[in-house]
């Protein structure tokens, strides 16, 4: 016992540095390889832009509110605000910086939305619940307002809308579906990657100890206050890029309406529906919410033929999706992440059992 | 030996009720101090004013020949006083390492971006910090259980878990909030010798809230006895046995 204690006294400072080799899970490489060099080769124009393309930007949107919402905590209904940000932000740049390149704007783009998450963070040190999700709100109504309210934000242009400037690295058009597809996997393997380091950090820990007891956090020497606005300023950064590459590398032309309530509620049910704080979720709520209505359309036509108008399958949807994030809400509130987990549990006990 | 902690005049009101009043004493360095005193007597109000969870009406403190005016819980917290909470205040969804992780967040000092990006000097703090909670795990016997959300643990390895969590950041004061409330005889000999080895082997001083007499005796050379938020007596285990106001204070009085 004494030789125990007598170590937990060395000091911190003495650890020499060793680099730990990280192994590389098969799964992990193969599904890169899918991503990056299957996937461009083999799929079609409509499924790079219609269906992956949204799907990787979803997911990466999720993640950015997953770290606010599912890890520390504090709920927001203005994610889409935040992707108008960056959006507009990284329209501005380009146009505005001559010479800038692609990378840079959209880092830009991003610093920019994380600042004013930062600011619209401030009021978490004394608002919980509710009301910081009604200040939120509001900041999902300003910032709609602001982009759309002054022509400096979109050049002036008559129609309103941003659309996409040179989609360019390094003297590449990045124009093409597949270009802008590499684009989008690109910053999503990139951020996830910076997003999984970042929970399993001291930081990712800080969060979540606010997210489950906050005055406990602030006794054990977390400043809670600080780690709060850190937490809207990295949401708001994963935000700001996602709205940028869903204005450019998705819609092409883009304006303040793009970013409204209706994404901002898209965007929480991907985490709802996926898993809070959980990485994968974001990835699997996001298939989820961008496939399930091309499943429907399909099964919609399967079922009744040409007798369904398209009308009365959306509002199925919408029906479908309501009653899909009660029961989670409900029943799963660790997300379909969490029940995919469980099964695999079974299984794997499954022959023990007899 | 010196003192480590002043309590002068501290007094306390919630909504006009009076939950501490014009309360001194001192606790020196390296003792085990008993707070006891019958439900309500204001215990848990102290300790919650000497970690800055409550700021105090009236009265100072003393910490480490320090003057604290009205610390926050930061500060308490930088300046080494540790704290388990009487109502478990645990991080119920993490993991029992990553509970005790939590706890060496004051000797973090590599910066968010260091982390998001992996960098050598937050990777090296990453395996010091992995090593102390595993050091911390073992001294507690809680290696079981490493993995598992506290929040499906028994009360009393959950109460274990806390003490983790405080003791992981080396306190020099420590704060326990009936730490062996709702434990059996066994589980409470237990968790007394954790704290006597805590006490002993790291030298933390610490301040223990307790209703079981008998563990008081075993433990603590010091005991302050508070009723109705006024110190009623001050001393070793026998001098306050024998003093008439703590016997008063006790009788008739529902504790447990
Ligand atoms: N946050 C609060 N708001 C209002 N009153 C409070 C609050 N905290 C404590 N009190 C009151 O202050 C008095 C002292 O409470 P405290 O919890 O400090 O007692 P205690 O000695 O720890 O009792 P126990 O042995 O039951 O834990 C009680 O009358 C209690 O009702
Ligand atoms: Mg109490």
């Amino acid at each position: 016992m004494t030789t125990t204690t007598a170590r937990l006294t060395a000091s911190f400072d003495d650890a020499p540095l060793t680099l730990v080799r990280r192994r590389w899970p098969l799964g992990l490489a193969l599904l890169l390889l899918v991503a990056f060099v299957a996937l461009p080769l083999l799929g079609d124009d409509y499924w790079l832009n219609a269906i992956l393309i949204p799907f990787l930007v979803l997911s990466l949107a999720g993640l950015g509110l997953n770290l606010l919402t599912g890890y520390t905590g504090q709920t927001s209904v203005g994610a889409a605000g935040f992707m108008a940000v960056g959006a507009f932000a990284t329209y501005g740049l380009l146009l505005r910086v001559p010479g800038i390149p692609l990378p840079l704007a959209l880092v830009g783009g991003g610093l920019i939305a994380a600042f004013l998450g930062m600011l619209f963070g401030i009021p978490s040190a004394r608002i919980k619940g509710f009301y910081l999700m009604v200040t939120t709100l509001a900041a999902q109504f300003f910032i709609e307002w602001v982009f759309a309210k002054f022509p400096w934000f979109y050049n002036y242009a008559s129609s309103g809308t941003i659309s996409a400037p040179r989609l360019e690295l390094f003297g590449y058009s990045l124009a093409s579906p597949v270009g802008r597809y590499l684009l989008t996997l690109s910053c999503v393997v990139l951020l996830t990657w910076v997003a999984v380091n970042l929970v399993r950090s001291q930081t990712g820990r800080n969060w979540m100890a606010i997210r489950d007891m906050d005055t406990a956090a602030a006794v054990i020497g977390i400043p809670v206050d600080r780690y709060k606005r850190l937490a809207f300023a990295v949401s708001s950064f994963y935000l700001g890029i996602a709205g940028a590459l869903w204005a450019f590398a998705y819609l092409g032309t883009a304006s303040a309406g793009s970013f409204d309530i209706n994404r901002s509620f898209q965007i929480l049910f991907i985490i709802i529906i996926g898993g809070m704080g959980s990485i994968a979720g974001n990835f699997v709520g996001a298939a989820f919410i961008s496939l399930m209505p091309i499943f429907l359309n399909h099964a919609g036509q399967w079922l009744f033929g040409g007798n369904v108008d398209a009308g009365q399958l959306q509002n199925l949807q919408k029906i479908l999706f309501g009653t899909l994030i009660i029961v989670f809400l409900i029943k799963e509130p660790e997300g379909l992440v969490r029940l995919v987990g469980n099964l695999r549990d079974r299984l794997r006990t499954w022959p023990l059992r007899f | 030996m010196s003192t480590l902690l002043e309590v002068r005049n501290i007094s306390l009101s919630f909504k006009g009720v009076k939950a501490i009043s014009d309360l001194s004493f001192a606790v020196r360095r390296g003792e085990i101090c008993a707070l006891i005193g019958p439900n309500g007597a204001g215990k848990s109000s102290l300790l919650n004013i000497l970690n800055g969870v409550y700021r105090a009406d009236a009265g100072e403190l003393v910490f480490d020949a320090e003057r604290l005016h009205r610390p926050h819980p930061l500060t308490a917290a930088r300046l080494g006083i540790g704290r388990t909470f009487q109502n478990n205040a645990l991080f119920k969804n993490m993991s029992v390492l990553d509970n005790l992780l939590t706890g060496l967040s004051r000797f973090q000092r590599s910066f968010f971006i260091e982390q998001a990006l992996g960098l050598p000097r937050a990777r090296r703090e990453a395996r010091v910090f992995a090593e102390r909670a595993e050091q911390v795990l073992e001294f507690l016997e809680l290696q079981p259980w490493r993995d598992v959300a506290v929040g499906s643990l028994a009360y009393g390895l959950q109460k274990r878990v806390e003490l983790g969590r405080a003791l992981i950041a080396q306190p020099t004061l420590l704060l326990l909030d009936e730490p062996m409330a709702g434990m059996n005889a066994e589980e409470k000999q237990e968790m007394s010798r954790f704290i006597a080895d805590i006490n002993r082997d790291l030298g933390a001083t610490v301040i223990l809230i307790e209703h079981d007499i008998k563990v008081v005796m075993d433990l603590c050379a010091h005991v302050v006895v508070l009723d109705y938020g006024r110190k009623v007596g001050d001393g070793t285990p026998a001098e306050v046995q024998a003093n008439p106001d703590v016997i008063a204070a006790y009788l008739g009085t529902v504790h447990g």
